[in-house]
């Protein structure tokens, strides 16, 4: 059988991409890097991969709003082979600013063309970069193809704009993947539980498909037991929690 | 030109606008009813309204939460007397980071007549405000006059373009006599007498006049920044002379241990150290403390971006993998009215310096994991701000490269302007009242250029595109190229460097700061390849001379000459200082006051101190765990909140050896002896690695020594007494400094008085861990467990927080036995690395009491201690000593009690008892010397007193 592939997307400013590729790796997938450049010049190819990730990172600074510049360049360099991925059935995951981005060009939740965006990721209510770990409930009606299997996941975020926002219509629209929670999984847990505010307690969402897949938690921080902040105190496991969304993901290439 | 304006849709909410109201209530307003912040972009070319309208819609403002306007004219004001608005921009030439990306997204919309960018912020106030109140809130929290200023009128986009015409700037140095030697080198250069005599003869044998660029050059090339000339120096300390203070204590503790697996010391950009036979790892620590006085924001995240660019031009380059931050300021509630003239009030410098190195860190991908946060008067004027970066390299990359004649000089990275000019010489001296007005232009740092410039760097590093590298920092290409050059010679044809902009002499160009550049050696048949390579990232590389064979620095502007130096006389020409020095033990008394019987209160107000308390809110808005390598954290515990002794790292994903990184500072140790302060710095920047489950085994570390003015001879005095106090500790323990840097004339004078900063001396250290999985958590982890203290407690209050909270100083300060400590610190790795011991702390600021209390809230259990256990190395009569003494070389340990047997013989041969155990309750109690209970107080009580402070 053909080995899976990976593209991990690089932009100015992306900087989760090595850990992320790790990730990938450690779930069985060849993993290769681009710079947006490459894809935009036809240096690589997105239709050669089965998986396309759009890392964490601050891509051109976050200047102007988190993700807006990347996801202009995505929305009208690369749309129509991001679409034709899509199409072909390939898999999109995006971590962090992955998902500022593919909420700003318009990809997830999808807008036809001609529409205006109308979900976003604005600032947090504590006006401040946050780096901690959330509890996150994993939605068991969600179509989400990277969440198979798990209902719960311990998690950390790292970022200043996180909060999903949105009128209620079109929250009540959306394939929720995870929603933040407390330790006992109540998903309406204010802060510091749910570390930015969002509407619903929304930490990632997908498609109708689902195998678009983005949210704001850092999934490649807990592959391994010694990233979990308590690892010195607790019992050991052999996996960290994300892990088993890349596990997922690589295995549903394998066996589609 | 358009002006746009991006708001907040009304009836959303505006985080911004909230903590700005916030700070507006903390400098005692409470009329500011509502804040609200927007953003101005300023639009300069040809455009039409439809343009502007698409550039609004699908760039400027989020559809969903913002709102946008369009204006011609460059500001109106509004009409609405209850409501003040405050137009806010940065100063013409400082650069914007979104202004250039704001550029680039409009150019991705298909729209290619924009010519020039420009932002502001606009603040609304709504609110009863008189104009004091307004002024106030402009003056202390919205401009800082050093980089921005109030938009009035027609705000320009872009300098006015200038035209630099050539002309030979020859200063007539041969004629001066010494008085105006003196006054050249006082005014313009920062050098003395000496050693413009010196220059003077040079010149004068050569028969002619010195170019100003060449003056400048040497004036650089010889700065206390770039020389250490107070270190180098011969310093004549009553009968004692020491014939340079680097290489007679820090350095020689190095030549002396001799490590095999120290790879490079004290010569190239950071010291690098062999991690696991495979890759090298690196470590620098950088004072960045005048800058941040002047620009808090700029001066920190400058700071770190300089600090991250020296691993990345050590050996042939490093990839970035951490870093650290250690802060020193006066006090956050220091009174305002008592602020002197031109200072930053040192709450704003706190917030403006963590906001600059978070911004910069966390946008660059480099996780800061280990810092402090030191408070006092001393630091108003001048405040530490020490930023260190670790990096990660192939072994085979850890030595300096080495050019050849022909090589190429190539500058990569962003273009210069008129950053920073004389930041060298600057920080060179001290500041006075004036510090705002002459301010040089200050530096801003911008993070995405750099971490575009990191990821090719490594590219071309690997793909052997060069020879060598170095960073651009302090003196800009004039040091970076005089020092890459000194073995061979080069030719710079200064008009090839890119710029900013125009209307820049040959002299500012060579002299320049800007940030965000590297240099690099490249052979002439891969120019190219690498020129290309930097193009598909969008990194300029740029060609702007050669390495000759001469030995001569040889500068050209648009074919004239305008510098020709000797090598030898650049880099070998300063004649050595000649310093005086006394030293005289600090007369503080050691304080009479009667013990109080509950220490529980006191025990609250040490752990409620600045120094002591909670730094979450800080470590928070780090990203500590980007790169995935993360072990220990900096905040460990039950709930995530403990404050942990020292992080750990995975520097390579698939390997099980880990990095330590920890650090040792007390400054209030220096008032009493700035020896004993070194050497409890040493000692406890190495337990914290013990604490953590390290060993001695390769430990490397970092001086970084922030000072007064050493033309002082009780400063020099002090400084000497500390680096010897370095030699010694490091030397018995075994770990050799890699690297180090020091920060002098910290000294700030108003009309009435001189204020010195205390003597500071940071310690860095970075230890090899075989296996990440020994990592020890210093969070009580189970009921029942027993609690020793490793190590012996002396009288030892002198400097500690326990006098500081009862107004005293105090005399005897801790001192070290490091042959003693050695031994001990051995034992106890050897015993934690047999997984014996659930959880250790250090004991440091507030001894036994706050170390156990953080143990006992850090892993939400209670804790019982019995102070008539701990072993003394002297009679102590009072509980109140024994449970606050500062003692260094000391621990307290966790083990379960069916470990403690072979915890206990393990241990044979050092100092250690049982004294106490982890307990189920939610009480931390204290048993004192007659059996009497000292302190008994619930977990939540402490961690509140503890947290409080700095939860902003």
């Amino acid at each position: 059988m053909a080995k899976v592939r990976t593209l991990i997307l690089r932009a100015p400013g992306t900087n989760c991409d090595e850990e992320t590729a790790f990730s990938f790796e450690q779930a069985g997938s060849l993993v290769d890097s681009a710079h947006v450049n490459e894809l935009v010049r036809g240096e690589k190819l997105l239709s050669q991969y089965q998986i396309l990730v759009i890392p964490g990172g601050f891509t051109y600074g976050d200047d102007i709003s988190a993700g807006k510049i990347l996801a202009n360049e995505l929305r009208l360099k690369l749309g129509e082979d991001i679409q034709r991925f899509v199409d072909g059935g390939g898999l999109i995951l995006g971590i962090c600013n992955g998902f500022q981005v593919l909420v700003k060009a318009g990809i997830l939740p999808p807008v036809e063309n001609g529409k205006s965006q109308r979900l976003t990721l604005a600032g947090n209510d504590s006006n401040s970069f946050e780096c901690r770990w959330v509890y996150l409930s994993v939605d068991q009606k969600s179509p989400c193809i990277f969440t198979r299997g798990i209902s719960t996941l311990y998690l950390p975020v790292a970022h200043g704009e996180g909060k999903v926002m949105a009128e209620p219509e079109t929250l009540s629209e959306l394939n929720v993947v995870v929603r933040y929670a407390d330790e006992g999984g109540n998903v309406q847990a204010g802060y510091p539980h749910n570390p930015n505010g969002s509407a619903d307690n929304i930490a990632g969402i997908c498609d109708g498909s689902g195998r678009i897949f983005a949210l704001m938690p850092h999934p490649e921080r807990f592959i391994r037991w010694t990233q979990h902040p308590r690892w010195a105190r607790e019992a050991p496991r052999q996996h960290g929690d994300g892990f088993g969304i890349f596990l997922n993901a690589v295995d549903w290439v394998k066996s589609s | 030109m358009f002006r746009v304006e991006v708001s907040v849709k009304s009836g959303f909410p505006e985080p911004r606008g909230e903590a700005l109201q916030k700070d507006i209530r903390d400098l005692g307003i409470a009329t500011a009813e509502q804040v609200r912040v927007s953003d101005i972009y300023l639009l300069e070319g040809k455009l039409s309204h439809k343009e502007v309208n698409i550039i609004c819609r699908e760039l400027l403002a989020d559809p969903v939460v913002e709102e946008y306007s369009i204006g011609e004219a460059p500001l109106v004001a509004i009409e609405d007397e209850h409501v003040h608005d405050i137009e806010v921009a940065y100063n013409l030439g400082l650069m914007d980071p979104v202004e250039e990306s704001v550029r680039k997204g409009i150019l991705d919309l298909g729209i290619t007549t924009v010519e020039a960018v420009k932002t502001a912020k606009r603040y609304y106030l709504r609110g009863e405000l008189s104009a004091g109140d307004i002024e106030l809130i402009r003056d202390k929290l919205l401009v800082n006059s050093a980089v921005q200023h109030v938009v009035t009128s027609q705000e320009k986009v872009s300098l006015p373009s200038a035209i630099y015409s050539f002309s030979l700037e020859e200063v007539d140095l041969l004629a001066l006599d010494d008085d105006g030697l003196t006054r050249l080198g006082e005014e313009k250069l920062g050098l003395n007498l000496n050693e413009l005599k010196r220059i003077q003869s040079y010149f004068s044998k050569l028969g002619r006049n010195p170019i100003d660029v060449e003056l400048e050059t040497l004036a650089q090339t010889w700065s206390e920044h770039c020389k250490h000339k107070t270190f180098k120096s011969r310093i004549r300390l009553g009968e004692e002379v020491i014939d340079n203070l680097l290489k007679s204590t820090i350095m020689r503790v190095t030549e002396e241990l001799n490590k095999p697996w120290c790879l490079s010391t004290f010569k190239d950009n950071s010291g690098v150290i062999d991690f696991d036979g495979r890759y090298a790892l690196c470590f620098k620590v950088e004072t960045h403390n005048h800058p941040s006085a002047i620009d808090p924001y700029g001066g920190a995240s400058t700071g770190i971006g300089g600090c991250i660019r020296d691993p990345l031009g050590t050996g042939l380059g490093s990839r970035p993998i951490a870093a650290t931050g250690v802060f020193c300021f006066a006090p956050p509630d220091f009174p305002h009215d008592k602020l002197p003239p031109g200072i930053l009030h040192p709450r704003r410098i706190l917030k403006g310096v963590r906001a600059g190195a978070a911004d910069y860190g966390n946008r660059l991908g480099v996780p800061i994991i280990n810092g402090a946060l030191l408070f006092d008067e001393r630091y108003l004027a001048n405040p530490v701000v020490t930023c260190g970066t670790i990096g990660l390299m192939p072994k085979s990359a850890a030595q300096m490269g080495r050019q050849q004649p022909g090589d190429l000089v190539v500058v990569v990275g962003c273009r210069t302007g008129r950053d920073g000019i004389g930041g060298v010489t600057f920080a060179s001296a001290g500041l006075t009242g004036e510090a705002e007005a002459v301010s040089p232009s200050s530096v801003q740092g911008n993070p995405i250029a750099e971490k575009k410039l990191i990821d090719v760097l490594l590219k071309a590093r690997d793909r052997g595109l060069y020879r060598r590298i170095t960073d651009c920092g302090g003196g800009g290409l004039s040091s970076a190229v005089g020092e890459m050059a000194a073995e061979t010679g080069v030719r710079v044809d200064l008009e090839k460097v890119p710029l900013k902009y125009s209307g820049l002499s040959y002299t500012e160009i060579w002299l320049s700061e800007s940030q965000e550049r590297m240099l690099l050696a490249v052979p002439a048949a891969s120019a190219e390849k690498l020129i290309s390579l930097f193009a598909s990232e969008d990194v300029e590389a740029t060609v702007i001379g050669e390495f000759t064979n001469d030995k001569r620095l040889k500068l050209f502007y648009q074919g004239n000459l305008v510098g020709d130096l000797d090598m030898e006389f650049l880099h070998n020409g300063l004649p050595q200082l000649e310093r005086e020095a006394v030293w005289q033990p600090a007369q503080y008394a050691e304080p009479d006051f009667a013990p109080p019987p509950d220490l529980g209160d006191d025990l609250k107000r040490i752990l409620s101190s600045w120094n002591v308390c909670s730094k979450e809110w800080v470590i928070r808005q780090y990203d500590h765990e980007v790169q995935g390598g993360s072990i220990l954290k900096p905040l460990v515990g039950v709930n995530n909140d403990g404050p942990g002794d020292a992080a750990i790292i995975r520097p390579v994903l698939d390997s099980d050896m880990g990095v330590i990184i920890a650090n040792g500072i007390n400054p209030k140790y220096g008032d009493i002896d700035p020896y004993w302060m070194a050497a409890s710095a040493v000692d406890e920047a190495l337990r914290q690695v013990i604490a953590v489950g390290g060993s001695l085994r390769r430990v490397a570390l970092l001086d970084n020594f922030s000072w007064g003015n050493p033309e002082k001879p009780d400063r020099l005095g002090g400084l000497v007494r500390a680096a010897q106090g370095c030699y010694d500790t490091a030397l018995a323990y075994e770990a050799p400094f890699i690297s180090g840097k020091d920060s002098l004339y910290n000294e700030y004078e108003t009309e009435e008085e001189t204020i010195c900063i205390p003597p500071t001396l940071l310690i860095s250290a970075m230890a090899v861990m075989e296996n990440v999985a020994r990592a020890v958590s210093m969070d009580c982890k189970q009921e029942g467990d027993r609690l020793y203290i490793v190590g012996t407690t002396y009288n030892e209050l002198g400097g500690s927080h326990y006098y500081s909270i009862h107004g005293f100083v105090g005399d005897r300060v801790p001192r070290v036995n490091p042959q003693r400590g050695k031994k001990l610190m051995d034992t106890l790795s050897a015993a934690m690395e047999k997984g014996l011991v659930k959880a250790c702390h250090d004991l440091s600021e507030g001894g036994i009491g706050v170390a156990a209390a953080e143990m006992a809230f850090a892993g939400g259990l209670g804790v019982t201690l019995h102070l008539g256990k701990a072993p003394l190395g002297e009679p102590i009569a009072r509980n109140d000593s024994i449970l606050f003494s500062e003692s260094n070389t000391r621990f307290l340990v966790e083990v379960a009690p069916e470990d403690s047997q072979r915890f206990e013989a393990a241990m044979k041969g050092v100092t250690f008892a049982a004294i106490g155990e982890v307990t189920k309750g939610d009480r931390f109690e204290v048993y004192g010397i007659k059996g009497e209970r000292v302190v008994s107080i619930a977990l939540a009580e402490l961690k509140e007193a503890w947290q409080k402070p700095l939860r902003w």
